[in-house]
């Protein structure tokens, strides 16, 4: 076994796999800042998903070939919007409970998805296979030996996803917007005395989460599986919250967290190359990223960091 | 007056119009897909009480949901969310099928409730486990749960995999007649529904939740913790053994869903690609049920009845039955946004309070 091109393929596939989970997880991120909780993340990017397989189907009877998914990342974008609108019109608008709220977006995205698949397909409760996005090799870095095959070797999407860490962390911490969207989520009420619309802030924190959820819900479809099913989106969701909050709210912290997942994904298709993994049930293999997460949540993260105002429903009228 | 007047703002009236507003979102939804939905919700309720034996199975639909209902909403009552029922249900399940399989030579009577107890039990510990992080570490039960609920799914494989499979099966041998829980007289009588004591069990779960939390002074004190930990906590209260408690007793109600799947419904245990569901459904019937006992009850009957009635609108009407989700969707979504509902209703209620003037 040569292990520098195995090396170089684990790290591959665990961007892959981490792909859609940094893009959820950022997303969740910007909803969670401006002080709404979006436990409809899955939802989210179930629409995304959905979306982004219909329009790519759309896209390639029309002709457009390897555009074709490109047509599908925007669908999502915009679906991953109109739907996180509902979560917004809840629960910031006529204050309704932020968690009920989330979870009537993942009970419409469950329900709606698979109706309208098999309305479209004809009672399939699949979509056709897909054209996918392809791989793009960076000219140059990617002959780089381990880290080209790892890093620079990989989908367009990835690419971006990794870009748009840095991007999210820029734009919290180092911007206007940044800052007045946090402060919303951590004192409204002192938000708004500075004439910061609290309202709107949280409106725009909760459309970022539905663009970025869906997008990586899209990523889903158009990279791993190429079709839309009942089970394309089965929990990456709430994996992805749960690298939000290990990574305590942070963009660069949920990509570590979310890097974590997609690495343990990952491992379990080169555990088995070696001779000593016949003797530890595939099922251990499978629960240790879960078992991990918690018992590094115990020993190192302790007390979490939820912004202050998180899941209180702004009313200007209290003190 | 008043108290009447209060009954029709209060708790009842919102939930009912949710459910009026959900069926006609579903049936608009219907109409622009080109299906009937007259035709569909007629066949939904035939598909419910048309017979015994589909009227028996809905039973049998609404029992785990009721039970996992209850567990979401025990835990909101204490200020926790416990996202991880269906974690806590494959617990339950496992638990019941191992003891249900293993133990041999119990005369029925201690065989069956053993092997329930055993299911409840192992859910309540498993839930406690994200409780006892909780209250010791501070962590977040919601990210604890969720990654419980993927622990327990690979652990039940494992368990079932390894000590309970006949060779070259997807699914554990069956579980000793003893530990059966199913009615047989009820099966005859229903035409062969799965008919078993578990449905007895939901309705007394409910009760005992009610008189937990309402009547007694530790229910008291979890409601306490729920409402204000801070003030608990100066009242004298221990807020962190409060929070493994409550965390408990809501595993014990998703534990005790898995064990009547397991030792009234399929009486084995399958190998599991995925999550089952139910607990996440719990949530669901939770909010209908406004976290109230009985309100769970009246909750996990509708969305038993819409589910197992989904499949008559496909049959009747050609509708996907996935429609129903949408369904549920909206009732949740208008049940919570409350706001959107009294403004529908806002010039009912003038009216009558002019009335009440005169």
């Amino acid at each position: 076994m040569d292990w520098v091109t195995t090396l170089g393929q684990l790290i591959n596939t665990t961007l892959v796999f981490s792909t859609a989970l940094i893009f959820a997880a950022l997303g969740g991120i910007f909803s969670e800042r401006s002080g709404v909780t979006n436990i409809g993340i899955e939802g989210l990017m179930t629409f995304g998903a959905f979306s982004a397989a219909v329009a790519t189907y759309y896209a390639e009877q029309s002709g457009m070939g390897g555009g074709a998914p490109w047509v599908g990342l925007v669908a999502a974008i915009i679906t991953g919007v109109l739907a996180s609108l509902i979560h917004a019109l809840a629960s910031i608008t006529f204050k309704a409970d932020q968690i009920i709220s989330g979870i009537v977006i993942n009970f419409l995205a469950a329900g709606s998805t698979l109706y309208l698949v098999k309305l479209i397909f004809s009672g399939n409760g699949e979509t056709p296979l897909l054209q996918v996005v392809s791989k793009y090799p960076i000219p140059g870095l990617s002959q780089i030996p381990i880290i080209g095959e790892g890093l620079f070797n990989n989908y367009p999407t990835t690419y971006l996803a990794i870009i748009l860490v840095f991007v999210a962390y820029y734009v919290l911490y180092k911007t206007p917007f940044g800052l007045r969207l946090r402060s919303v989520g951590e004192h409204p009420s002192a938000a708004d005395t500075v004439g910061i619309n609290v309202r709107r802030m949280r409106y725009i924190g909760v459309m970022i989460s539905g663009a970025l959820a869906a997008l990586g819900g899209a990523t889903v479809t158009l990279t791993t599986t190429s079709t839309f099913a009942h089970n394309t989106i089965s929990g990456q969701g709430f994996i992805a919250i749960a690298a939000m909050i290990f990574g305590k709210w942070n963009p660069i912290g949920a990509f570590g967290a979310a890097a974590f997942f997609g690495f343990s994904q990952a491992i379990r298709s080169y555990v088995t190359l070696f001779s000593w993994s016949s003797h530890i049930p595939m099922e251990f293999i499978y629960m240790l990223p879960y078992v991990l997460t918690i018992i590094v949540l115990v020993a190192a993260v302790g007390r979490s960091s939820a912004p202050a105002a998180l899941g209180i429903p702004y009313d200007p009228g209290k003190r | 007056m008043s108290k009447l007047y209060k009954i029709f703002t209060g708790s009842i009236v919102v939930p009912l119009v949710a459910i009026i507003f959900g069926l006609i979102v579903g049936a608009i939804i219907m109409l622009v897909g080109g299906y009937d939905p007259l035709l569909a919700y007629q066949s939904l309720f035939e598909q419910v009480f048309g017979n015994l034996y589909d009227f028996g199975e809905t039973l049998r639909e609404i029992t785990p949901l009721i039970l996992t209902g209850l567990a979401v909403a025990f835990a909101f009552r204490a200020g926790l969310f416990n996202i991880g029922g269906e974690g806590q249900f494959i617990v339950g399940m496992t638990a019941a099928t191992f003891v249900g399989i293993k133990v041999t030579g119990l005369p029925s009577i201690i065989h069956a409730p053993l092997a329930l107890i055993a299911g409840a039990l192992c859910g309540g510990l498993w839930a406690a486990i994200a409780g006892y992080l909780k209250a010791k570490r501070g962590v977040n039960e919601v990210i604890t749960t969720i990654m419980l609920n993927w622990t327990a799914l690979y652990l039940g494989n494992y368990i079932v995999n390894s000590f309970l499979l006949p060779e070259g099966m997807d699914h554990s041998e069956e579980i000793q007649p003893t530990a059966s829980i199913s009615i047989q007289s009820l099966v005859n009588f229903f035409n062969d529904a799965r008919m078993h004591w578990g449905m007895l069990l939901a309705v007394l779960a409910s009760v005992f939740f009610y008189y937990f939390l309402w009547k007694s002074k530790q229910g008291y004190e979890l409601r306490a913790v729920g409402f204000n930990p801070n003030a608990a906590e100066y009242a004298g209260m221990n807020v962190g053994r409060n929070v493994v408690k409550a965390m408990f007793i809501s595993g014990v109600f998703a534990g005790l869903a898995g064990a009547v799947q397991v030792l009234g419904v399929f009486h084995y245990q399958s190998i599991m690609s995925g999550s089952p569901g139910i607990g996440f459904d719990g949530i669901a019937v939770a909010l209908i049920g406004m976290n109230h006992p009985f309100g769970i009850l009246l909750g996990g009957s509708l969305f038993g009845i819409l589910t197992y009635g989904s499949a008559g609108m496909s049959f009747g009407a050609g509708v996907p039955p996935e429609l129903i989700r949408i369904v549920i969707g909206s009732i949740i979504f208008f049940i919570a946004a409350q706001g959107i509902v009294r403004w529908v209703l806002k010039p009912l209620y003038s009216k009558r309070k002019k009335e009440k003037v005169l």
